[in-house]
């Protein structure tokens, strides 16, 4: 009797056999929550906005498809070219100052302190939320009343309209996210200097290697990992600007600082125009996908020089 | 006796060591001077801010300003002391943002702790396969999916409400998977042998065992969840307008709106940005470590 029992069992397909233990069923459970979550916001709404690029995104009346007509606009649109090119300013001012002065503070941490209170200090500003510190440099950076320029003045040079004018504006946010964020990529950049272990240094001044040799070296090649997912990361950070931009400039000065998330919410949520934002937003992806792959093929992420 | 070492020919003075001491402090003071000069402005006299603008310290100090943008003085009293009519109604977006925050970030650690165990531990079909998948999400910049679940919230007509704005926050972030994931994969496999032994039930094994030993990284993850949902502005800024819901980084862009742009009411300002940064910094005072240790393990996990 027990026999058929064992026959109904093995007569069952192989590939249905691991779906039906235990195991696999309580997997699918603590699975199910983070599975309604991504198919949910995820997912279906990735498609949902690649499928809306195609259409007039007219929300009252249902979608109605137009085919390729919004990337076909996109591609003679002055805004969007202005805003890819102000968006690019942004990332290639922005980075690499903020990853230089990162690599700065780190390494004199590590020479000088390792403190708590200090790293909790540099680390103040990124705590902050975008809203705050624009305001902040907002009023530090007034043409009239701020800080910076009441001290430009009373050294004799003429007060500078930061965020007023279209030639330091998109500059001027920068600096503003350099300031926040150079802390925290300091503080990584620290992380990484902890674990080169220290025989390497002795090795290097055994050898009679200068200390500055030695940064040149050994510290940067070995925190080549560290360096490549911070610069990966901050890039692709960067390139979606937006808070900072909404707070104070508003895409102002004319268009000097329209940023390509900020022209994606204006065309959304301004204007309504659903279906050819979710265009260029697909751009944006397009773009930032090119990019990464561009930054790791360049510092040859693959490999390692340990 | 102590033993000195004197190198041959070098000073005792490390030039090296001092300059960098001065750098940072350099560099410590930029960090910090912004905050001293908001509250600072804060704490001015409005009609004095045009008047001393470069003085370092309060000019006129008075909390008028926090009590006006409170809403504490009356509009004529609140006009008559110098400044704008406008307040900010600081403890109901306070308690939103907490809301807000809060809720994503016990909801999202718990949940997305479930998945992560069942990644690293449970054997199942396509297993690799839906990780690689929440991990290419990774790559899909948030505007992407932002406009589609407007709509979404739209048609379900949850905008304007906390669980619209919670939504898509609350069961996971493809971040949150992957960082727990790649803990539960070091935990030490005896302690889950011992357990299987004593027959318990995979439930109990995370719920009794795994998850009381990793509450350094959950914690971790909670906390870098709490400050990302405080921070957030773009999405409760077109899910969440009203009132009743309105977060405090977006209250402050509706309050620097209303600021004319002629003449602002920078005192005023001021005051509402001191208010909206003391939350952050006690959190962080109260869990400032955690928050600093962790950037050892995000950074290059």
């Amino acid at each position: 009797m027990s026999n058929i029992a064992i026959d109904a069992k093995s007569s069952r397909p192989n590939w249905l056999k691991p779906w039906l233990k235990t195991e696999t069923m309580v997997a699918w459970l603590f699975l199910l929550p983070s599975l309604i979550g991504f198919i949910a916001f995820y997912a279906v709404p990735a498609v949902r906005g690649l499928m809306l690029s195609f259409t007039d995104g007219n929300l009252f009346r249902g979608p109605q498809g137009v085919g390729l007509e919004n990337y076909q606009n996109l591609l003679q649109d002055d805004a969007f070219w202005n805003s890819l090119r102000v968006t690019m300013a942004y990332v290639l001012l922005n980075i690499p100052i903020q990853t230089l002065i990162a690599i700065v503070v780190a390494v004199m941490m590590d020479r000088v302190t390792k403190s708590t209170l200090v790293r909790g200090i540099i680390l103040l500003p990124w705590l902050m939320p975008n809203v705050i510190v624009g305001l902040l440099w907002l009023w530090l950076l007034d043409p009239t009343l701020g800080l910076v320029n009441v001290g430009l003045e009373s050294i004799g040079l003429d007060s500078i309209p930061f965020l007023g004018q279209t030639s330091t504006a998109i500059a001027t946010i920068a600096g503003i996210n350099i300031w926040r964020h150079m802390g925290y990529t300091a503080l990584l950049i620290f992380a990484g200097i902890q674990t080169i272990p220290a025989s390497v240094y002795e090795a290097g001044a055994i050898d009679g290697a200068s200390e500055s040799r030695m940064f040149f070296q050994i510290t940067i090649p070995l925190l080549r990992p560290v360096l490549i997912f911070v610069l990966v990361t901050s890039v692709i950070g960067s390139f979606q600007i937006f808070d900072t931009v909404a707070i104070t400039t508003q895409g102002g000065p004319i268009d000097a600082t329209k940023v390509m998330n900020w022209l994606i919410y204006e065309r959304a949520f301004v204007r309504f125009d659903l279906g050819y934002a979710t265009t260029i937003s697909i751009a944006l992806f397009l773009i930032l996908i090119v990019v990464s792959f561009a930054q790791m093929w360049i510092m040859r992420a693959d490999e390692s020089d340990l | 006796m102590t033993t000195t070492y004197v190198t041959e020919g070098k000073s005792s003075i490390n030039w090296g060591r001092i300059f960098m001491w001065a750098l940072l402090i350099v560099y410590l003071f930029i960090t910090i001077f912004p905050f001293w000069w908001v509250l600072r402005t804060a704490w001015t006299t409005p009609s004095l801010v045009y008047t001393d603008a470069e003085s370092l310290l309060p000019v006129g100090f008075t909390w008028n300003n926090f009590l006006r943008v409170l809403g504490f003085l009356s509009t004529d009293e609140a006009v008559a002391a110098g400044g704008s009519g406008q307040t900010i109604n600081f403890f109901l977006f306070l308690r939103n943002s907490f809301i807000f925050a809060s809720t994503i970030a016990v909801a999202q650690t718990f949940f997305s702790a479930l998945a992560a165990y069942a990644f690293a531990r449970l054997k199942f079909p396509l297993r690799d396969t839906i990780f690689t998948i929440y991990i290419a999400a990774l790559m899909v910049p948030p505007i992407v999916t932002l406009i589609p679940n407007f709509i979404l919230m739209r048609q379900l007509e949850l905008l304007d409400t906390f669980v619209g704005m919670v939504a898509p926050f609350f069961f996971m972030t493809p971040f949150a998977v992957f960082f727990l994931r790649q803990f539960f994969l070091g935990v030490n496999h005896e302690i889950e042998e011992a357990a299987k032994m004593d027959n318990a039930g995979i439930f109990t094994i995370f719920w009794r065992i795994i998850l009381p030993i990793s509450r350094p990284p959950l914690v971790t993850l909670a906390i870098i969840t709490f400050i990302t949902a405080w921070n957030e502005y773009l999405w409760p800024l077109i899910v969440g307008k009203d009132e009743s819901v309105r977060v405090l980084t977006v209250a402050l862009g509706i309050f620097r709106s209303q600021t004319p742009q002629g003449a602002p009411d920078w005192s005023g300002l001021m005051a509402g940005t001191t208010l909206a940064i003391i939350p952050t910094i006690i959190i962080f005072m109260v869990v400032g470590r955690q928050v600093l240790d962790s950037i050892q393990f995000t950074g290059f996990k």
